[in-house]
């Protein structure tokens, strides 16, 4: 071992050099093996740290945070300024209170939140693991683990760091892992020891010396490019690619492996997950931004009441103020005087913008994420899934979207394939009674022992790379990652040749009972630009060299030396196609012993290079996928999931436009399109294609295509108009062409994309969104994640193909059909709720602000303030949030009736219940009903009854029975809990007021007893509430019955309904006639509509949507 | 971060089931009363209220006009003859030797019945201030000298005088009216005013000390002893204590108008239909400075308060409004009857383009 030591000693110095020269170059780190201890400062120990804070930056770093945020450093401004006791109006206590409050109820969330994150932490990182120090096996703290050291692991252990797996208890150099807390994906993964290391005893493994080179660390967990060599005396082999199927990465759990050791090399927060950790940036919805606009406008209205009256509080004061001897003002005022009668004003006037808008909707937006996780019509018994809200800010958007983008596998599909038939030179088996398994010709076939047959079976049974897995019972489950591969082994299995077992390097499969073993020389991975994948097998018995392929079908015809045959293919795979099935064609050729070598070397330089690895390794594909053989094609079926259809319409009527983005080839998609409802079938819809496979074709066709929408829509030719795009069109049009492109997807209201990457997906959402549309994707797996995170409503299904994008998305649901019921009913009460609260919250307080202005006027613009400072806090956070908060509960219309007419959608989309000049009928009510309580107290307390905490009280609480009856007026269905809210909080107000009028040393001490003695207060009451609610409720029901929006036509529908109901169930239909004389004549009306009115379509659109097939 | 992973990956079977749980409040299915108003029902609720409303109105009206009251304004009317200029007249005000008596007659237009509450009103005057306003110290006007110095910050300008606390600091106090006024009946009889009981009860048992006696109060200065800025209005008998000086009691209940009316006092006899009063104003408190006016005002009260028909005339409005109203709708709805829930939606559809926002 000294010797081996020395050896190392000499061969170093040069090495290093080398490697810091490269380091400068391209690579990241290079790891010494077993000698964590080394350079232990060069990198990070294994100290996992997910905290945002320590104890120590806590407070500041999260006051900066809070804010960060322009509420947060207004409301903190004015604060401030209320600790000018010359300036302010009130205690100062009645700001700092809430703010306090609020700051540190957020502040207190986030610690909760972080110290559960340093808990976590904490036991990963002090978990035990054992760990090779010197040669000497040792049981150290996960924290203490650095890089190059080697671990060990038991079965069931979690991976404390990312390493390069070295040994493992399997002969082959297998480990299986579980990776379900990176990606979701529940199904074992298997991982390779690297050859040169493959059969080395435990013994060896601790002394076992060698170098890594691979990149810094980055996040991207399906890449892992390194390389690998040993030191003598182990088998000093050249340099030996490491890819991740030889890694371990933190946080995977060890299965169905005794013991598995790995050298670590990225360590504590530099491992895949700890850089792929991190907060995603907040979205921000249509309505909050809306909202902040309105705060915007009221802001500036604020400074420009706050100058208007501050210039004429400064003038008041010069010409009349001066003359009011009690008033006393210093003959020499300070050189700040000027400003302080404006500040005043500022302060008097900041309740304009409530600290309460936040805390309501923030409420209010966690209570809609409960309502969805919550409901039972979105839970899927079969998996046992409820929905989920995990982003619980943006519910109301669900109610704004505008375009959908939607995977198509697993998405609108089962993702549960099912082989249905295929196609063997030139031969079909299977049709539409029978699966192509179940074929009695192509029994017959396999009985002959016809060898075209046994290769295409053979061909689907090796070159994927399913895992079989042998159960106690002898019986054989696959285990795969792809639903296409494991049908076509099952299917092969069927036809018995066998997928039976799958070692590091070599693949047994029975042929008809006949075992055949093939190693496995090589894969060629698919990747999404391949489209393909290829294995190249040794045949044990003959020793032949082959390659076999599979892939989508343009792929591999390129790459096929006989024309003639690709011809016939091509036409039965265009067949299966129109039915909706995904096809694949399959290839195969022999390989002569020196070219294999020859491109072995190639293949070798590629995979170990660090730098753009998965390019090169494509480039070296292509030379060895040439010639192949066409052996045929098969399809699969992947059936639509229920309601796929139904749902789709619903949400077309809804006003929502539907891309569909696929990766699947063009036929297959425009089938499927139909199928889903997204395009009508001919003649009234249409689907127009963009093809071409250079710039300029690219160009002509969509020109052509646009010029083909124009003329349809100005002619009514079709109703539907859809155009289908594939990927490389896409490409060129995204590039090139994105006016026209853009032109053209504004006519359409479907677009279908096939054969597209995901960073393609992701484009395309980014380009609706750069078009001001809301959009939502929904998409399934792995490859829709970066769709879904750029959405601005990211939907995930959990479904097959593991919870990652579920994970990435801010609502995961079972099933595609749930999400009418998420948009049509949680997204669009959570716009109404959010729309009512928010433009509620500003004109309640503005109510208050008003007041405020106006009695500025008759005390001599000095900025009195008419209420106190207990008044002022309590009217935003205890007397009106109460009944306001109700109104999550609020609906508008039934579930029932939106279901049946998603065209009210519309209304959400257009923002029409929250906007600016909504807000502007707001801002008028809250003005005359700041006019009304002003006037109407200021001239029935006149007089002997003018004084100053009576008058207050009486203004105040004649706006808390405004508030009560406005609050009234606007909610559409009175649950218990909002008759409780709302009279509640009526009572509450007395209640409080009447216990502060009991205490001694409070300004409002008797103030409550003594008015409600009064019985010109309760006439007053009754005078503020008449005058204030009487023109605004005329008015609501003067547009309620002349000018109905479609909203309340579905409310008198909705009740008419009800009435039939009761009618029903109570007489006999004949009272119906016998009323209608003498009813009014729009009772009269209704009631000749009766019998067809509730479950009529209510858009008469005159699209005659029938089921198709 | 993993342990939640960690649990979802675990065999379902072992776990209990993820399904939600009903109730009638998750689900958004809580029963609800969806008031919603026909024509018919807003046409008789607008009757109604203005069903109520006009007799309320009416009743106010009534209760305001059955309150005789005597207004007499006597700032201008009390100057001698020769006195016109504004600068004069605070000459005049301010100067503590010339006599400011003012004898006055008031006529009953109507009997008035015991109490007849005596007050004096003052207008464009801004109780209101916001620098007047909180120029006093609640916590001294209860507990005296021993309030501590920072408490009476809130006094400022009015904290001290020659640096000592001045008892009852601040503004308020110290501009206590201080007109007076004697009432004869013609034959000379005196009518007496009863001064005990004008302010509030709870005022004088918890706001204002009994053993606070008023000191170093600049009013109570001879003028000729300090600067005459320094006095402001009535002076405060040192021997009584704050609880018992009911004027200044009532004048530290700020007015919420710059016109307002204090009570004075009571005359606890009937005033007869067509007597004639006799009142001695001394007219001493300034308001010629800044153009106020001063009333002395006699009143009986209704149920109501004082006369003040703008109850009565609001009620009246609204209520004529309500039924002008319920015509109105009566009317639109007669003649073009619009059958709710109909095709008018049509339009909407049309309008509603993909790209919405209005």
């Amino acid at each position: 071992m000294a010797e081996i030591k020395e050896d190392e000693e000499d061969a170093r110095p040069p090495r290093i050099s080398r490697d810091s020269s490269n380091k400068e170059k391209n690579s990241g780190r290079c790891v010494y093996i077993n000698e964590g201890d080394r350079y232990p400062d060069l990198y990070c120990n294994n100290r996992v740290s997910n905290t945002k804070y320590n104890l120590w930056n806590f407070l500041p770093k999260n006051l900066w945070e809070q804010f960060g945020r322009f509420m947060n450093k207004y409301f903190l401004l004015i604060a401030i300024l209320q600790l000018w006791p010359l300036i302010t109006p009130v205690n100062p206590a009645s700001t700092w209170g809430p703010l306090l409050l609020i700051f540190s109820v957020s502040a207190c969330k986030e610690a909760w939140d972080d110290y559960n994150r340093y808990k976590l932490d904490k036991q990963a990182n002090e978990r035990m693991v054992w760990v090779v120090k010197k040669g000497v096996k040792t049981r150290i703290q996960a924290q203490d683990i650095h890089v190059g050291d080697i671990v060990w692991l038991r079965e069931k252990d979690e991976v404390p760091c990312d390493m390069i797996l070295l040994g493992s208890s399997d002969p082959q150099g297998v480990c299986y892992i579980e990776t379900s807390t990176i990606d979701g994906e529940t199904d074992l993964k298997t991982r390779v020891v690297p050859s040169p290391c493959i059969g080395l005893n435990s013994e060896l493994l601790h002394k076992i010396k060698g170098i890594i080179e691979c990149g810094y660390p980055d996040r991207d967990i399906r890449r892992f490019d390194a390389n690998l060599r040993l030191f003598p005396p182990f088998i000093d082999t050249d340099y030996f690619p490491i890819t991740v199927n030889n890694t371990l990465l933190q946080s995977c759990f060890i299965r169905n492996t005794e013991w598995a050791c790995g050298v670590a090399v990225y360590t504590g927060n530099e491992t895949k997950l700890g850089m792929s950790r991190g907060l995603p940036s907040p979205k921000l919805t249509a309505v909050d931004a809306m909202i902040d606009k309105l705060t915007g406008a009221i802001f500036v209205f604020q400074v420009v009441v706050v100058i208007i009256l501050g210039f004429a509080g400064n003038a008041w004061k010069s010409t009349e103020a001066d003359k009011l001897w009690y008033v006393h003002y210093p003959k020499a005022a300070p050189w700040y005087e000027f400003i302080v009668i404006p500040l005043r004003f500022e302060l008097l006037c900041s309740i304009m913008i409530p600290i309460s808008i936040k805390v309501s909707l923030d409420l209010a937006k966690s209570m809609y994420a409960k309502f969805i996780d919550w409901d039972l019509h979105m839970y899927d018994e079969k998996t046992d899934t409820p929905a989920v809200a995990t982003n619980t800010a943006i519910s109301e958007d669900l109610g704004q979207i505008e375009y959908i983008l939607t995977d198509k596998t697993g998405t609108l599909t089962e993702n549960l394939m099912v082989f249905k038939k295929c196609c063997i030179k030139g031969s079909c088996y299977g049709d539409s009674t029978r699966d192509a398994v179940k074929d009695p010709a192509l029994l017959r076939a396999l009985n002959e022992n016809d060898p075209e047959v046994l290769k295409f079976l053979t061909v689907m049974a090796v070159c994927n790379t399913v895992v079989p897995s042998r159960s106690p019972n002898g019986s054989i489950s696959y285990k795969a990652q792809s639903q296409d591969e494991e049908a076509l082994v099952s299917a092969a299995s069927h036809l018995r040749v066998v997928l039976l077992n799958k070692a590091a390097n070599c693949v047994e499969v029975s042929v008809l009972g006949a075992v055949l073993e093939f190693d496995i020389l090589d894969v060629l991975e698919f990747t999404s630009d391949r489209k393909k994948m290829s294995v190249i097998v040794r045949e044990r018995q003959t020793g032949e060299l082959k390659l076999l392929t599979k892939g989508a079908d343009e792929a591999i015809f390129s790459s096929v030396h006989n024309d003639q045959q690709v011809r016939r293919v091509a036409e039965i795979v265009d067949q299966y196609s129109q039915m909706g099935l995904r096809t694949l064609c399959l290839a195969w050729r022999d390989i002569r012993e020196e070219e294999y070598h020859d491109w072995s070397r190639k293949f070798k330089e590629a995979s170990s290079s660090i730098v753009d690895r998965e390019w090169k390794i494509a480039e070296v594909c292509v030379l060895m996928e040439r010639n192949l053989e066409l052996l045929g094609a098969t399809a699969i079926e992947d059936k639509l999931q229920d309601g796929v259809a139904e749902t789709i319409e619903s949400l077309r009527d809804a006003g929502i436009n539907f891309w569909m983005l696929t990766g699947d080839k063009q036929l297959t998609a425009a089938q499927i399109a139909l199928s889903c409802n997204f395009v009508l079938p001919e003649p009234q819809g249409q689907l127009l294609y963009v093809q071409g496979a250079t710039q300029s074709d690219v160009g002509a066709s969509l020109e052509r295509v646009l010029r083909t929408m124009q003329i349809s829509s100005t002619e009514h030719k079709y109703q539907d108009v859809a155009f289908v795009i594939d990927g490389l069109a896409l490409e060129f049009a995204l590039k090139y062409y994105r006016q026209l492109f853009a032109e053209l997807a504004s006519l359409c209201r479907t677009a279908i994309c096939c054969r597209v990457t995901p960073s393609q997906k992701a484009q395309l959402v980014h380009l609706v969104k750069s078009w001001e549309f809301r959009t939502l994707a929904i998409g399934d797996g792995g490859n829709d994640v970066r769709m879904i995170q750029e959405a601005h409503v990211g939907v995930g299904i959990s479904g097959r193909e593991g919870l990652q994008a579920a994970r990435a998305a801010d609502y995961s649901l079972a099933k595609f059909r749930f999400l009418k019921r998420l948009i049509l009913v949680h997204g669009r009460y959570s716009y109404n709720r959010s729309a009512f609260l928010s433009q509620y919250s500003i004109y309640k307080s503005l109510v208050l602000c008003f007041i405020q202005i106006f009695f500025s006027f008759v005390s001599g613009i000095s900025g009195t303030s008419l209420f106190n400072s207990f008044s002022l806090m309590a009217y935003n956070v205890l007397y009106t949030s109460v009944p306001v908060m109700a109104s999550v509960l609020d609906k508008d219309i039934d579930e029932k009736t939106v279901l049946q007419h998603p065209q009210i959608l519309k209304y959400c989309q257009a923002g029409r219940l929250l906007n600016p000049s909504t807000f502007a009928g707001w801002f008028g009510r809250a003005l005359f009903h700041g006019a009304v309580v002003f006037l109407i107290t200021m001239h029935v307390y006149v007089n002997e009854k003018s004084e100053m905490e009576e008058v207050s009280l009486v203004a105040l609480s004649g706006c808390i029975w405004l508030q009560a009856f406005v609050v009234a007026l606007e909610t559409s269905s009175f649950t218990t809990i909002q008759h409780i809210a709302i009279g509640g909080n009526l009572v509450a107000f007395y209640i409080f007021n009447l216990v502060a009028s009991t205490v001694k040393w409070g300004g409002m001490y008797t103030i409550m007893f003594r008015i409600c003695s009064q019985r010109a207060y309760w006439l007053t009451m009754l005078l503020i509430v008449g005058a204030g609610i009487g023109p605004i409720a005329a008015l609501k029901f003067f547009r309620f019955f002349y000018r109905p929006s479609l909203i309340n036509i579905l409310q008198y529908r909705e009740r008419r309904a009800r009435v039939t109901e009761a009618n029903a169930t109570s007489s006999s239909n004949a009272a119906s006639a016998t009323s209608s004389g003498s009813t009014s004549s729009s009772q009269r009306a209704a009631q000749d509509e009766e019998s067809s009115s509730v479950y009529q379509p209510l858009l008469l659109s005159t699209k005659d949507r029938t089921k198709r097939q | 971060m993993s342990n939640d992973a960690a649990s979802s990956s675990a065999g379902a079977s072992a776990k209990p089931s993820r399904k939600p749980k009903y109730s009638k409040f998750t689900q958004q299915e809580l029963p609800a009363c969806k008031p919603l108003l026909t024509p018919g029902w807003v046409i008789a609720i607008l009757m109604l209220v203005g069903a109520i409303f006009i007799p309320i109105g009416a009743i106010a009206l009534l209760a305001s006009n059955s309150v005789v009251e005597i207004v007499e304004q006597y700032e201008t009317s009390c100057l001698p003859a020769n006195i016109t200029t504004k600068e004069a007249r605070i000459r005049y005000i301010q100067d503590d030797t010339t006599e400011k008596s003012c004898p006055m007659t008031l006529t009953v237009p109507k009997k008035m019945n015991n109490p007849v509450y005596v007050y004096y009103q003052l207008d464009h005057y801004y109780q209101n201030h916001r620098r007047y306003v909180k120029s006093r110290s609640d916590k001294q006007l209860l507990d005296g000298a021993s309030t501590s110095n920072s408490d009476l910050d809130s006094c400022k300008p009015l904290k001290q005088f020659n640096n000592t606390p001045i008892i009852p600091c601040g503004l308020i106090a110290w501009s206590l009216f201080n007109d007076t006024y004697l009432f004869s009946r013609q034959n000379s009889a005196p009518i007496p005013v009863n001064k005990r009981g004008i302010s509030w009860k709870s005022d004088r048992d918890h706001k204002f000390g009994s053993t606070v006696f008023p000191s170093n109060f600049p009013n109570n200065l001879n003028r000729n002893e300090s600067s005459s800025a320094f006095i402001g209005g009535a002076a405060l008998n040192v021997s009584q204590p704050l609880s018992e000086a009911e004027d200044l009691i009532v004048w530290m209940r700020s007015a919420a108008l710059p016109t307002f009316r204090k009570l004075w006092g009571k005359i606890e006899t009937d005033l007869q239909a067509g007597e004639i009063i006799s009142v001695n104003i001394t007219n001493v408190y300034n308001t010629y400075e800044f153009g106020g006016k001063k009333k002395l005002v006699l009143s009986t009260a209704s149920w109501l308060g004082g006369k003040n028909n703008f109850l009565g005339i609001a009620y009246l409005t609204v209520g004529v409004l309500c039924i002008f109203l319920a015509i109105v709708f009566f009317l639109i709805h007669y003649k073009t009857p619009r059958p709710l829930g109909d095709t008018s939606y049509l339009s909407w559809n049309r309008k509603g383009n993909v790209n919405g926002l209005s």
